[in-house]
């Protein structure tokens, strides 16, 4: 198994018309994964690619498609309501790739979320990636803008708040000849949907994945409350890395959900809380797969 | 994006929040005829108050020696004299860093009696995904401070985004703070402007430090904004025209600035290495690399997933207008992104630029082969790495 996503998950992709949507929807194709729709209202009956229909609305879509899943490009003003839609045609997972939605919009975005059966990664994420068995795991899920190539199928399970660190970890992981179950990069927002904790716990009953690197970064506290859990449920290996130790405090370092603010949210604390946890720290990110494979 | 305190007061006052009378000042003739008209309107005393983004202004001492960026003053005379000595002096706090600020705008209000401080601030709580009003009676103090020493002074109080501040959580709010009587609703109506203004505006945060008990030339009694400091969701700028007006240029990093126009992510630091790295967290882990291998940073920046060869030549400009820096360390993961059109914007932005100082080049993912055979036959002296804790190393030794 993995989670969330299975090479035979079927996804649409809302935003499908735009550059940056279309791009990452063809190497989805590319990848082997079952992209089956688009949607972007007013443009219904077109295709994308000359063979993935294009629809007005997500409901239309799930209903013609069987879709279960979405990666939302929609730009930031109307990248909520993309989300909210997608809650409301009952999708089981949206991943929503837009950077630099408001932090209120996702204020109402959460609340509708908390009530749903719907899970939501991101927003500002890289998406999710379970890879497949072909030739540089083609034939995954890949939802989002990660690499595929740079997958393996396997048994290590990584959750992420930054885009180019999961691909250092999957390709450290890969080059050692390690494979992945599932890839999940949560985003740097200061309102995610999944965090760290949900998709830790994902991976603890996944009896395919026997091992997880957790990435984090400076700001909040997600990471002490998933390592806070893992302490006493987890049962499986765990290396951590935090990204941000020199950052200066009340400075937002790119993600909008990194920044230290009232001496809270530091890199210390987070690897302080890792370190109580079991769980292994790399101090650099060349060292993240080393970390977890010396303690399997 | 961060407001001086009269633009906060003023987004606080069209949302009900009673502050002190008063106007700002961009020239000493300005400051004189807002002075005058406070003191026509009958006030007795005024406050003069430097503008700058940064905390300690009335513990601040100027670099001409004048001591304090707030002061008060009992006659136009008086107050027009500490306007001229503030203006174009340049302002150094605990918040500032040594090389302070100068003050080009003031804030002249009128001056009432502070019978009691508070402290009250609006702001978004990471751990629950809703906002949090938080309170304190003990105002004027730093609020880090007394949550570390008196935990149980701080009073929270979480709000439904889609409903607002409710009255009855005002007045709990209130009543917690000592206040009393009709006191009671006056501030319990305030703090319902005070969230409406963090809604409205789109803020991250609103404080109002203090937040003061004063007693009117009348005699009654009212809670009012004594200060305030506000800063606005970037991402939320696109629906507020009339805010991102407020922008002060002046007051951010000219490099930032520049960096911005390219929509590249710059942040000045003060160490001698430069980055130029793809991806926040990354560009992150660069510098803490740096500095775990003895160095230090000179910079974040983060040129984003898909840099085009103008951005990597930009962000060369900005990162070697820097005087301090004494090497260059670029980190690139190309997962997308193909590692020879990064090659090649590093190439011909060294080139263009003279580039003098070691580059320490550190490739990785797609297409790498190609991006390392641009890199070896540009003629560059350049120096390859081929993992983060190597390039970060040999950045270390040759900014030595």
């Amino acid at each position: 198994m993995s989670i969330l996503v299975t090479p035979e998950t079927k996804f649409l992709v809302q935003g499908i018309t735009g550059g940056f949507g279309g791009r990452h929807a063809q190497l989805s194709l590319d990848y082997g994964s079952q992209l089956v729709a688009g949607v972007t209202p007013g443009k219904g009956g077109q295709t994308f690619a000359d063979t993935v229909p294009i629809y007005d609305s997500v409901t239309e879509a799930v209903a013609k498609t069987g879709a279960t899943a979405s990666a939302i490009f929609v730009p930031p003003p109307f990248a909520a309501d993309a989300i909210l839609e997608g809650i409301d045609a009952g999708l089981e997972l949206v991943v929503a790739i837009t950077e630099g939605i408001p932090v209120r919009d996702m204020l109402s975005v959460k609340k509708v979320l908390d009530a749903s059966d719907t899970k939501l990664i991101g927003p500002n994420c890289p998406g999710i990636v379970t890879p497949g068995e072909g030739d540089q795991s083609h034939g995954g899920c890949r939802i989002g803008i990660a690499p595929g190539y740079i997958h393996k199928k396997g048994n290590i399970g990584v959750v992420s708040r930054s885009g180019t660190l999961t691909y250092e970890a999957v390709w450290q992981l890969t080059s050692a000849g390690v494979g992945q179950s599932t890839c999940v990069g949560i985003g740097g927002d200061p309102v995610p949907g999944m965090t760290h904790l949900d998709v830790l716990k994902m991976f603890n009953d996944d009896p395919e994945t026997e091992g997880i690197i957790m990435i984090g970064e400076i700001g909040g506290t997600a990471e002490e409350e998933a390592a806070a859990w893992a302490k006493d449920n987890c049962s499986k290996p765990i290396a951590g890395f935090i990204a941000g130790a020199t950052a200066p405090p009340g400075r937002r370092m790119g993600h909008a959900g990194a920044i230290v603010s009232g001496g809270k949210g530091t890199a210390e604390a987070k690897k302080a809380a890792f370190r109580k946890a079991g769980i292994g720290v790399a101090e650099t990110p060349s060292e993240m797969a080393d970390t977890l494979l010396k303690m399997m | 994006m961060n407001l001086h305190e009269y633009q906060a007061k003023e987004l606080m006052r069209r949302h009900g929040v009673p502050v002190p009378a008063g106007e700002p000042a961009t020239s000493v003739e300005e400051a004189k005829a807002a002075i005058e008209k406070l003191f026509g309107e009958g006030h007795q005393r005024v406050v003069v108050k430097s503008q700058i983004h940064a905390g300690g202004r009335g513990k601040g001492t100027f670099k001409d020696g004048f001591q304090g960026g707030v002061h008060l003053a009992d006659s136009v005379e008086d107050a027009t004299a500490k306007a001229e000595a503030m203006f174009g002096n340049v302002l150094v706090t605990k918040q500032t860093g040594e090389e302070g600020k100068q003050v080009n705008r003031l804030l002249i209000t009128s001056c009432q009696e502070i019978k009691s401080e508070f402290y009250c601030a609006v702001l978004l709580d990471r751990a629950l995904g809703k906002p949090i009003i938080m309170a304190s009676s003990e105002g004027g103090m730093d609020i880090e401070e007394v949550a570390e020493a008196t935990p149980e002074k701080i009073i929270k109080e979480t709000v439904d985004p889609d409903l607002g501040l409710q009255a009855y959580q005002g007045r709990k709010i209130a009543i917690a703070l000592g206040l009393r009587g009709k006191l009671i609703g006056q501030c319990g109506r305030l703090l319902q402007g005070l969230y409406a203004t963090w809604a409205g505006c789109d803020a991250s945060m609103v404080e109002v430090n203090p937040l003061a008990l004063i007693e009117n030339e009348d005699g009654t009694e009212a809670v009012v904004a004594l200060d305030a400091k506000m800063s606005i969701d970037s991402n939320a700028m696109f629906r507020h025209a009339d805010i991102t007006e407020m922008r002060d240029l002046t007051e951010e990093d000219p490099l930032e600035v520049e960096a911005g126009k390219f929509d590249l992510n710059y942040i000045k630091l003060d160490g001698n290495i430069a980055c130029l790295v793809n991806g926040a967290g990354l560009a992150m882990s660069t510098m803490d690399a740096i500095k775990h291998y003895g160095g230090d940073p000179a910079n974040f920046l983060d040129v984003g997933g898909g840099a085009t060869q103008e951005q990597v030549k930009a962000a060369f400009e900005i990162i070697l207008s820097d005087p301090s820096v004494k090497a260059i360390l670029i980190n690139i993961f190309g997962g997308i992104m193909n590692c020879n059109t990064i090659a090649e914007g590093v190439v011909a932005a060294a080139k263009e630029t003279d580039l003098k100082l070691p580059l320490v080049v550190r490739l990785e993912g797609n297409n790498v082969e190609a991006g390392r055979q641009t890199l070896a036959k540009s003629g560059l002296a350049l120096i390859t790495a081929s993992s983060l804790a190597e390039a970060a190393q040999k950045s270390v030794e040759a900014a030595k």
